[in-house]
């Protein structure tokens, strides 16, 4: 095969130069070019090695169909490994490479597994590695021998381990029509639709629009069909009712024509413009589809028909007419069908001889001969090829005659550089296949026609089985009409539409049996041979479905977009059933291959959502180190310059132990609750009661699932007669708010209450330490907070720099403390005035950490003990839980296994060693380091004493209550710390709570 | 899957929280009978076919909504809130935005 670039013509802007490199070496091709069609133009004919057997492999299409020609492209340390060479645009500096070869493409040493063929077939990993063990080389144990070898062996790219920075955007879109492909099928429905007003989005795949326009070589009213095209285009983007979408795989079709589909927005640049994503996630909702995506063609499955060389007609045609690359000089044509001839025709105009056209059908149509005549091919019908030679690139192929079943006579030997295949169409009905439709086989065509759809589509175009420009051109413009439900539609003259167009309707020939050795590929990507089909069938597996799954044919990366129907062809021969009856396996998502980065667009990286409370840039500029939780970012420390983490948050936490502390706690959720029967409300959500709480107090409440498990703990404040401001715990404000809705919609919707989130409304900042009611005194007005006013639990309203607050006392960290909450607006400058009054008194911020510190020294349970599986009792709330009415989860809580006194129980742990332990390590109750011992607990919370001047940890341990004062073991081997500790009660500091009293 | 709010129109699956089996009933809060209250929390029925669903339109109006839909094919054949009669149909919304970014 000797490539070259042709003079003139295609897409290719032959006046400027990009220059890319591939394995290392420099090339240079055009705008317009593909890394394929720039390599293939650059003599390049091995792209890559095949999975299982390593064999060298070229291109065998120029689309999205490639099965072979994968390579990973490198951006920086950032690797996109499997991506078809036929899909990559060129740009300055593109920087690729082959796969799944060792040392180098040319050599590659596992080439050695194509002799071992037999015995790595359909099926290997199931009947080598699976099932008893009876000798070494059999069974599990023998994989776990030879998995590091296989996985390196066998497979795809490589991904790399840099993290991917780029930028990935989601967006949603609403149409009435959405146009999928820009053939002229699709580009006469998208106007016919814009011409009746609807709002129309048309998406296209490749990144010129025009599908087969750019390389019929036809003419359509005398115009070229390429710039019959481009001008469709121009006057679809005048129209402001269009949205042309290009680059842009439409991928899934969802319920309700919910579409999803990945353009890729800067894979074509060197570099994207600031801001702009990678990709874009698109989310269309269409009032109607068209599709009019055209169809793939087939290859034929004979000896040797992966030998770079050997490819699909309509590939080569697409390299010589758009994107102006001869792909050999000496061609032969292998076809059972009409279109091929116009691949002859095309690659004789670009110089190449025609050296044969071997037809297995005995006759050929009159069109067809002349076609054959006109590039003075030698005609052979009646004709197959039986073989390939070469090495690793194609010389020449050897012909039999053939009968339309099997081969006879002599093999006569031709020369080729390059060998074009065609065995018929399939049209791309994935799509409609995964809107759930079954596809109907079609006799004349020889492949799958879309069906009846169950969703609002239209099908036009080869997708229909309309294969003729003409046809698809009028079938397109009726789809675009359908879809609209326009009637007053001008009639579209008929175009004229010249160029040689074969028919598509192929003889019922899949595979051609050779006598002569050589594997016959089915699916090229997975090594799926046709002996491997006939395997399957021997061994039982004769349903659509089972022989995918056992073959692995379609489940490549290119889900067998030219190797299901040939595949479905060989199992229906050798079952003797007729191909519709072997079934075809339901097309899934993705169409092609999607972005996970796409997926998760939004959800990770500088798009994603954050909250900040009020007081967030105040933190940043004292030199707090923040810390997100879940959307929130909170103060994690203040750290001091040269201080640790652990320095910082000792000194904090021992501040609010001595003097006074401030922190933001404006993350924590805030509902509103109201309504006559609020306090009958919380009687039921809350284990304890509320409805005898007097106005102007607050009480700590906890709640539990219906399955009587904890489930969040908070202060709820009675603000009025028929009014609750409910706190919750930073995590499960949402959850609460859900809780709370769904029983005031569906359970109890006779209780007169309303709930609202007011999170976002009140900003918050707990002012803690004995100090903390001096620092109120000083800058609270219109209210005493002296312990007769504010006693432990009351509320009072006040202003504080003419700003209303509502202060009430209530303590996390166990000392004297209070809550102050204003409304969000005045959050700095109410937090402002309370350091000022707090200066005098050496008031510091305190940050997550401390507050945690200060809390563990106290025992309070946060959502790492509240962890879903504990109860009320495990973490000694049991004092909590009302007998005198029945709450949400009452029921349920009592049942034998959740009352169990060697269930997971809240405890203190003091190591001995007085060295840090981290959250999820093990308790343990005999230590032994090099093998694991069965844990009978975990860690859930450490930190560094400054009250006890020593390291303590909160844990969930079996039995724990019973275990106080014994000794146990922490074991954490992943981290290697291993010790002795102590089980202690929750309670590490000051036991009765007089410092919050007092 | 579109869901057909009775306060917002039709909204998109991802506006929605399930919330859970349209079917059952919650036993009498004052109960002690485990296995009303097993059959409440945990029992389910898997059913191919029409289904009671309750659906929050939490990225909405909040309200809960007892939703048939079709587990085989996801076809809502009703919606309606949980304790409300369906108000009037929503008014006309607002002029189509163009699709021209």
């Amino acid at each position: 095969m000797s490539a070259i670039r042709i003079a003139s013509g295609g897409r290719i802007d032959r006046s400027r130069a990009i220059n890319f490199r591939f394995d290392g070496q420099a090339y240079t091709g055009h705008p317009g070019d593909t890394l394929a069609s720039a390599l293939l133009a650059n003599g390049v004919t091995l792209f890559g090695r095949s999975f299982k057997y390593h064999r060298p492999r070229g291109l065998l299409t120029a689309g999205v169909d490639e099965p072979n020609a994968l390579v990973t492209v490198l951006r920086d340390s950032v690797r996109e490994p499997n991506v078809p060479a036929t899909t990559v645009e060129l740009y300055e500096g593109l920087v690729a490479e082959s796969q799944n070869r060792f040392p180098s493409l040319q050599f590659d040493v596992s080439a050695v597994n194509q002799f071992a063929g037999k015995f790595i077939g359909a099926g290997f990993y199931y009947k080598t590695f699976m099932g008893p063990e009876f000798g070494p080389l059999k069974g599990t144990r023998f994989w776990m021998l030879c998995e590091h070898f296989i996985r390196r062996a066998a497979g795809l790219g490589r991904a790399g381990l840099a993290p991917d920075k780029s930028r990935y955007q989601r967006m949603n879109a609403f149409c009435d029509v959405l146009v999928v492909g820009s053939g002229p099928a699709g580009l006469s429905a998208a106007a016919a639709a814009a011409d009746q007003g609807a709002n129309v989005m048309l998406a296209e795949i490749d990144s010129r629009f025009g599908g087969s326009a750019n390389w019929s070589g036809e003419t359509i009213d005398g115009t070229p069909a390429s710039a019959w095209a481009s001008e469709a285009v121009a006057q679809l983007a005048k129209r402001s009712n269009v949205r042309m979408l290009n680059r842009t795989s439409v991928w899934g079709y969802y319920d309700t024509n919910t579409i999803a589909a990945l353009e890729r927005v800067t894979d074509h640049k060197p570099m994207g413009a600031s801001g702009e994503p990678r990709h874009r996630h698109w989310n269309i909702r269409a009032g109607s589809v068209v599709l009019a995506t055209g169809a793939f063609e087939r290859p034929i499955v004979f000896p040797g028909n992966d030998r770079p060389g050997v490819m699909l007609a309509s590939g080569a045609m697409r390299y010589a007419n758009e994107f102006g690359v001869r792909t050999g000089e000496r061609i032969a044509i292998f076809t059972n069908n009409d279109t091929a001839y116009g691949a002859a025709l095309a690659l004789k105009r670009t110089g190449a001889s025609i050296v044969a056209i071997v037809d297995v059908r005995r006759d050929a149509s009159e069109k067809a001969r002349h076609a054959a005549s006109e590039c003075s091919a030698e005609l052979l019908t009646g004709y197959a090829v039986t073989a390939t030679r070469g090495g690793k690139m194609l010389d020449g192929i050897e012909v039999q005659p053939f009968d339309g079943q099997r081969v006879s006579g002599a093999a006569r030997k031709i020369d080729a550089d390059c060998l074009l295949v065609s065995g018929g169409w399939s049209p791309a009905i994935h799509l409609a296949s995964q809107a759930g439709s079954r596809p109907v086989w079609d006799e004349t065509l020889q492949a799958f026609l879309p069906p009846q759809p169950t969703e609002n589509w239209v099908g036009a175009g080869a997708f229909n089985g309309a294969f003729q420009t003409a046809d698809a051109i009028a079938e397109g413009h009726a789809a675009g009409l359908a879809a609209t439900g326009g009637t007053n539609a001008r009639k579209l003259t008929p175009p004229m539409v010249e160029g040689f167009a074969g028919e598509p309707n192929p003889a019922p020939v899949f595979e051609i049996k050779g006598k002569g050795k050589g594997k016959a590929f089915v699916d090229f990507q997975h090594d799926v041979t046709a002996d491997d089909v006939r395997l399957a069938y021997t061994e039982g597996f004769t349903s659509a479905e089972h022989l995918k799954r056992y073959t692995t044919l379609g489940m490549a990366t290119d889900q067998g977009k030219t190797s299901n129907v040939p595949g479905m062809a060989i199992m229906a021969e050798a079952t003797g059933k007729p191909i519709p009856e072997v079934g075809s396996t339901r097309f899934r998502p993705p169409f092609a291959p999607v972005s996970v980065g796409s997926l998760a667009a939004e959800r990770f990286g500088d798009l994603k959502p954050e909250r900040l409370t009020p007081m967030h840039d105040w933190h940043l500029e004292h030199g707090a180190t923040m810390y997100s939780a879940g959307l929130w970012f909170r103060p994690m420390i203040y750290g001091a310059k040269g201080e640790t983490v652990e320095q910082a948050y000792v000194r904090e936490a021992k501040v609010v132990r001595e003097g006074v502390g401030i922190v933001d706690v404006s993350t924590l959720g805030k509902i509103a609750v109201q309504g006559p029967d609020a306090g009958e409300f919380l009687d039921r959500v809350y284990t304890n009661m509320f409805s005898t709480l007097p106005v102007g107090k607050a009480r700590y409440g906890l709640m539990l699932r219906e399955d009587g498990f904890a489930f969040d703990d908070g202060t709820t404040w009675r603000l009025g007669e028929t009014e609750f401001l409910m706190t919750t715990t930073t995590a499960n404000a949402g959850k609460v708010m859900q809780q709370l809705e769904y029983f005031l919609d569906v359970v109890w919707p006779d209780l007169r209450v309303h709930v609202t989130s007011v999170t976002d409304q009140w900003a918050g900042a707990a002012i803690a330490g004995p100090l903390s009611r001096k620092v109120l005194e000083a800058c609270v007005q219109g209210t005493k907070v002296d312990n007769d006013a504010l006693p432990f639990m009351g509320i009072v309203h006040g202003t504080i720099d003419g700003v209303n607050v509502m202060i009430c006392r209530l303590s996390f960290s166990g000392e004297l403390a209070y809550e102050v909450y204003c409304g969000a607006n005045e959050g700095t400058r109410v937090w402002e005035a309370l350091m000022a009054a707090g200066k005098p008194f050496a008031i510091v911020p305190y940050g997550l950490e401390a507050l945690g510190t200060l809390r563990i020294e106290k025992g309070h349970v946060t959502g790492a003990e509240i962890d879903g599986r504990t109860t009320a009792r495990d973490l000694h709330l049991d004092w909590m839980l009302s007998k005198k009415k029945p709450f949400i989860g009452s029921a349920m809580m009592d049942r034998e296994g959740l009352v169990d006194e060697n269930r997971l129980q809240l405890v203190g742990i003091v190591p001995l060693d007085n060295r840090p332990i981290n959250g999820g390590a093990h308790i343990v109750e005999q230590l032994h380091e090099d093998h694991p011992m069965n844990s009978i607990g975990h860690v859930t919370a450490m930190c560094y004493s400054p009250a006890l001047g020593k390291y303590i940890a909160l844990a969930l341990v079996k039995g724990g209550k019973a275990r106080r004062g014994t000794r146990a073991y922490v074991s954490d081997p992943l981290r290697k710390r291993f010790g002795p500790v102590e089980i202690v009660s929750h309670h590490f500091f000051d036991p009765d709570g007089s410092r919050m009293h007092g | 899957m579109l869901i057909t709010c009775p306060y917002c129109g039709p909204r998109d699956v991802v506006e929605f929280t399930y919330q859970g089996d349209g079917n059952r009933t919650r036993p009498d809060p004052a109960s002690t009978d485990l296995n009303a209250w097993n059959a409440y929390v945990y029992d389910r029925v898997n059913i191919a076919g029409d289904q009671n669903e309750i659906w929050q339109h939490s990225g909405g109006c909040r309200t809960h909504l007892a939703v048939t839909r079709n587990t085989l094919t996801h076809k809502i054949s009703s919606v309606r809130s949980t304790h409300a009669e369906p108000p009037a149909p929503p008014k006309p919304a607002r002029k189509k935005p163009r699709a021209k970014a």
